[in-house]
């Protein structure tokens, strides 16, 4: 049975852990939405650009001379994985689900016998990765120093990319990320984009239309533009994940704060008994003091 | 019947600019300026360093870009690009700064003749930027 002052002290040391948390919360909270909205802008471009590459894509009919980011390499021995993770903790299962969904993914590549390269971008990603897969960890790479999701860093990536697949060190690129849908839900999501994956679902005949003037011609415009693609994919996924991070936080350090709740009533309770227990051990000795006399 | 069309103009971050009164928009495509009316024919292309001028009724806008995309359809420009400001808040450091980076890429011997071309053409229209 633990002493009054223990009771006493736990009681405090909760509290002040639970101030801690919802402050977190607060922060967080606030920074989602930020996110969020970067999200929203970012949006227009990305969609656009899938647009256009769409487009291209299309009325491209020599499909041998395509450029190679488009169609591929004909091969899918060397697979490269980027996986986007959060560089702090605190932040409930972020991190875990991607790291989770990333290594399933890692797991079929082994055993399906094909060279596996990963690059982990954001720190958690590589402290969790590391003990399993430290062979196969190519790059690491971490934004701590910027404070926003810029493009610019994207676009760092982007061309670390670009550049591993003109050395033909790779054939397929996979990029992990959460995806934002809501405050409670982040969707753990993998998406190829070296070769890019063609949408299946044709937009009801809308891109039928392939009367469009290209200045210079296509093949220079989409050797033009796929690095580009890229880029603005990293870019998204950043994005997505920078706003699930913070959700993730929020409603992570929500229950926390709850928890630190439940536990400072709990003990409370506690403490109240074993102090009136006291009393009454007290009285009695009294009591029984007085009638002996 | 109106002759304006709609422009779009989106960098990774944000939308940067949507009109819908604008009746010519000139880019620096990267053959040779296009100058754009209301019913141009579908086109894509791609942006050198330049000017992009956009002219609505009530007045024109001028923003410096470095690349991007164009595509024009249904009467709608689309301009996607990384790295655009308007000329009204044009950073006189920042311009410099371009320039300087731009020439001492130059000096390097490893460059093919199209990014020695883009880069030249870069330094002209930031210099030009720069005495205005």
């Amino acid at each position: 049975m633990p002493s009054l002052d223990d009771l006493r002290k736990r009681i405090t040391s909760v509290k002040s852990t639970q101030k801690i948390t919802k402050a977190m919360k607060m922060v967080a909270a606030a920074k989602l939405r930020k996110a969020q909205e970067n999200a929203e802008k970012g949006r227009p471009y990305s969609e656009k650009m899938n647009n256009v590459i769409l487009n291209l894509s299309k009325s491209i009919t020599d499909k041998e001379n395509a450029p190679k980011l488009l169609v591929g390499t004909g091969e899918e021995k060397v697979h490269l994985c980027i996986v986007l993770t959060a560089d702090r903790g605190l932040c409930g299962g972020f991190n875990t689900n991607i790291i989770k969904k990333a290594k399933s993914y890692f797991e079929k590549i082994i055993s399906e016998n094909k060279t596996l390269k990963i690059i982990t971008v954001g720190s958690k990603g590589y402290d969790q990765l590391k003990r399993q897969y430290k062979s196969y960890i190519v790059e690491n790479i971490s934004f701590k120093e910027s404070k926003n999701i810029n493009y610019f860093d994207a676009d760092k990536v982007g061309k670390i990319i670009i550049e591993k697949f003109e050395k033909n060190e790779f054939d397929v690129c996979v990029i992990f990320y959460n995806k934002f849908k809501n405050v409670i839900t982040q969707i753990p999501q993998e998406q190829q984009i070296v070769p890019l994956n063609e949408d299946k679902d044709d937009k009801d005949g809308s891109g039928n239309d392939n009367d469009y003037e290209f200045e210079p011609d296509e093949d220079e415009i989409l050797s033009n533009l796929l690095p580009k693609n890229i880029s603005t994919q990293i870019f998204k996924a950043m994005l997505e994940n920078s706003a699930s991070e913070q959700g993730s936080r929020m409603t992570a350090m929500d229950n926390a704060t709850r928890n630190a709740g439940e536990l400072v009533d709990r003990l409370t309770i506690e403490y109240n008994r074993s102090r009136q227990a006291a009393i009454t051990k007290e009285l009695i000795e009294i009591i029984s003091g007085a009638e002996s006399l | 019947m109106s002759n304006l069309f709609n422009i779009d103009i989106v960098n990774p971050e944000q939308s940067f600019l949507s009109k819908d009164n604008v009746f010519e928009v000139v880019i620096p495509a990267v053959e040779g300026e296009i100058g754009i009316l209301k019913d141009h024919i579908p086109i894509i292309s791609f942006l050198k360093p330049g000017i992009i001028r956009v002219f609505s009724e009530s007045e024109e806008q001028s923003f410096y870009v470095e690349d991007g995309i164009v595509e024009f359809k249904d009467n709608t420009l689309s301009v996607l690009t990384s790295s655009i400001f308007d000329l009204k808040d044009a950073d006189k450091n920042f311009v410099s700064e371009s320039i300087s980076s731009a020439e001492a890429e130059l000096s390097k011997d490893n460059i093919d003749d199209q990014k020695r071309f883009l880069l030249n053409h870069k330094v002209e229209v930031l210099k030009s930027i720069s005495l205005n």
